[in-house]
């Protein structure tokens, strides 16, 4: 790739007159050696993913496997539909759709991770509600789908994107970052202002701490999923607005680092700390091991004449 | 770079609800799989550090046992894997992991087929659903899955890996990585090549034709939800 930061990536795109998602579909084609219609092909196949996602967790009442989740999608759509949303429709559009893709996502259905599974369901909120309410192309979103992995090509290579290394600023933070810088360029912003907005996000992620409940994909993730859209579109309008990072987006990023480097280990997915560990959080991790007979020690051959019950203290034994 | 394309970023596509916890074991299980070279009969697994804390919330068991079962990290049937799994006669078992593991998400798996072959495979998941593979049929050897790989068996003499590459070179097959592992000096070797092209099947046939060659298997993950 041409660029390591976004310094680098906004200086190509200038010099070009090339935009963000132009820039990467013609690196990724340089470094895989796949032509552009075949990267492009996959994009759109995400793409449609991202949106059956969406639609499947507005159409039901999505409830995770371990019973901690769901259904909070269609409470919100709701609101938005029905009755007078404080943040206004189009962001309780997209609070709802983002919730929707994380509730299908802890229920085990399909996602695409953006940048990880945990934080799957901003992209496809502020992407799914902008374009039924701008009326983009498909074309155009997988092109915004493109400018969003420009983005998070330089914050995962300069940082992280998962909770187990730098916390949920990490994960939910960088997508927060990606979907506002590539919205700014979806709605016809130039290069500069897509990096302030990526700047101004992630900046109000800092410090966020990965800690959820029985250390699951579901409290508070999911509902950080729903939030982050709201804050995506914010820090989208923002850049478009024309303000700045007085803190240049590339030095915002290497504060992730460091923050997310000297971060505890409690507050980086163990679920030891944070809201994982408040009362109520150990209540629920209890009330969820209940019962759970615990793993044998590995590969241990049970005695003669009690092979039942060693069978039976084996989570899945399908012979 | 750690992350070396935009679909390592915007992707994998796959069921959820963890790329490491369940992308990854998806991935973990194929390579074992692949490894047996056929569907096994029965498999014993132990878990260990995380994925033996949280494998009943993220569906870990599942996921490996889609894997097992040769499902891609977004097949829907991976939720009903272990289903599956009983319904085709495939006993998988559970355990917790005893001792020291590469990585806090990792698992071990000792697959046995129908005619009593075993593989062999710990592998880690290292996150967004990129997996390490540290050892094979106990050789200390790596591999991602993420190019294609070719896992060669044979006895440790000298000469062996230079008739290996050349034949490779011969077929204008690039190595990128390459691992070797013995059991001792001059017994049974296992050589290990993550290649930037799928070998076909005469440059297979080449390398079996090697006198010191006893086994010759191919693992490849591409093009199946990677």
């Amino acid at each position: 790739m041409r660029f390591r930061t976004l310094k680098e990536l906004t200086a190509i795109s200038q010099a070009e007159s090339k935009t963000l998602a132009e820039i990467m579909i013609e690196e990724q084609a340089a470094e895989t050696g796949v032509s552009r219609e075949e990267i492009t092909a996959q994009m759109s196949d995400y793409y449609g993913k991202m949106k059956a996602a969406v639609r499947l967790g507005l159409s039901e009442q999505n409830v995770s496997r371990s019973g901690l989740s769901g259904g909070d999608a269609v409470k919100v759509l709701d609101l938005a539909e029905n009755g007078t949303p404080s943040s206004g429709d189009p962001s309780s559009r997209a609070m709802a759709y983002a919730l929707a893709v994380s509730e299908v996502n802890a229920s085990m259905g399909r996602i695409i991770a953006t940048p990880t599974a945990g934080s799957c369901g901003i992209i496809p909120g502020v992407f799914v509600s902008s374009q039924e309410r701008f009326g983009w192309s498909d074309e155009h979103m997988v092109n915004g789908l493109f400018a969003a992995g420009a983005i998070g090509y330089v914050i995962a290579n300069n940082s992280f994107i998962s909770g187990a290394e730098g916390g949920c600023q990490a994960e939910v933070g960088s997508a927060i970052g990606m979907a506002a810088g590539a919205l700014v360029e979806l709605r016809g912003g130039g290069a500069e202002q897509a990096m302030h907005a990526v700047g101004l996000a992630l900046k109000n992620t800092l410090g966020l701490i990965c800690d959820p409940v029985a250390g699951l994909v579901e409290i508070p993730c999911i509902v950080r999923n729903g939030l982050g859209a709201v804050n995506a579109l914010a820090a989208a309008d923002m850049g478009l607005a024309g303000v700045r990072s007085a803190i240049p987006s590339d030095e915002v990023v290497s504060v992730m680092l460091e923050v997310g480097a000297a971060m505890p280990s409690g507050h980086r997915e163990t679920g030891q700390g944070g809201l994982a560990q408040t009362p109520t959080g150990r209540k629920l991790t209890e009330g969820l091991m209940r019962g759970r007979k615990p793993l044998q020690p590995e590969f241990e051959e049970p005695a003669s004449g009690q092979a039942e019950t060693a069978a039976a203290q084996t989570v899945h034994t399908s012979e | 770079m750690r992350f070396k394309n935009v679909f390592s970023i915007i992707g994998p596509s796959m069921v959820g609800p963890s790329s490491s916890h369940t992308a990854g074991a998806v991935r973990i299980g194929l390579i074992a799989r692949q490894l047996l070279g056929e569907q096994p009969k029965t498999v014993k697994i132990a878990l260990y550090g995380s994925f033996a804390e949280t494998y009943w919330g993220h569906g870990t068991d599942l996921a490996l046992a889609g894997g097992l079962l040769g499902y891609a990290t977004d097949d829907a049937r991976v939720a009903d894997a272990l289903e599956e799994a009983e319904r085709l006669g495939i006993g998988i078992s559970f355990f917790k992991g005893v001792g020291l593991a590469p990585h806090p998400n990792t698992a071990k798996l000792e697959l046995t087929a129908a005619d009593g072959r075993t593989a062999q495979v710990l592998g880690a998941s290292i996150g967004g659903g990129t997996v390490m593979i540290h050892e094979m049929n106990g050789f200390d050897v790596r591999c991602s899955g993420e190019y294609p790989t070719i896992v060669v068996l044979h006895d440790d003499r000298p000469g062996v890996l230079a008739s290996l590459t050349a034949r490779l070179g011969g077929s204008d097959t690039n190595i990128g990585y390459m691992g070797v592992d013995r059991k001792g000096r001059s017994a049974e070797a296992m050589t290990v090549m993550e290649l930037d092209s799928v070998p076909d099947a005469e440059l297979l046939a080449q390398l079996r034709q090697i006198e010191e060659v006893k086994e010759v298997t191919v693992i490849n993950l591409s093009g199946r939800g990677a």
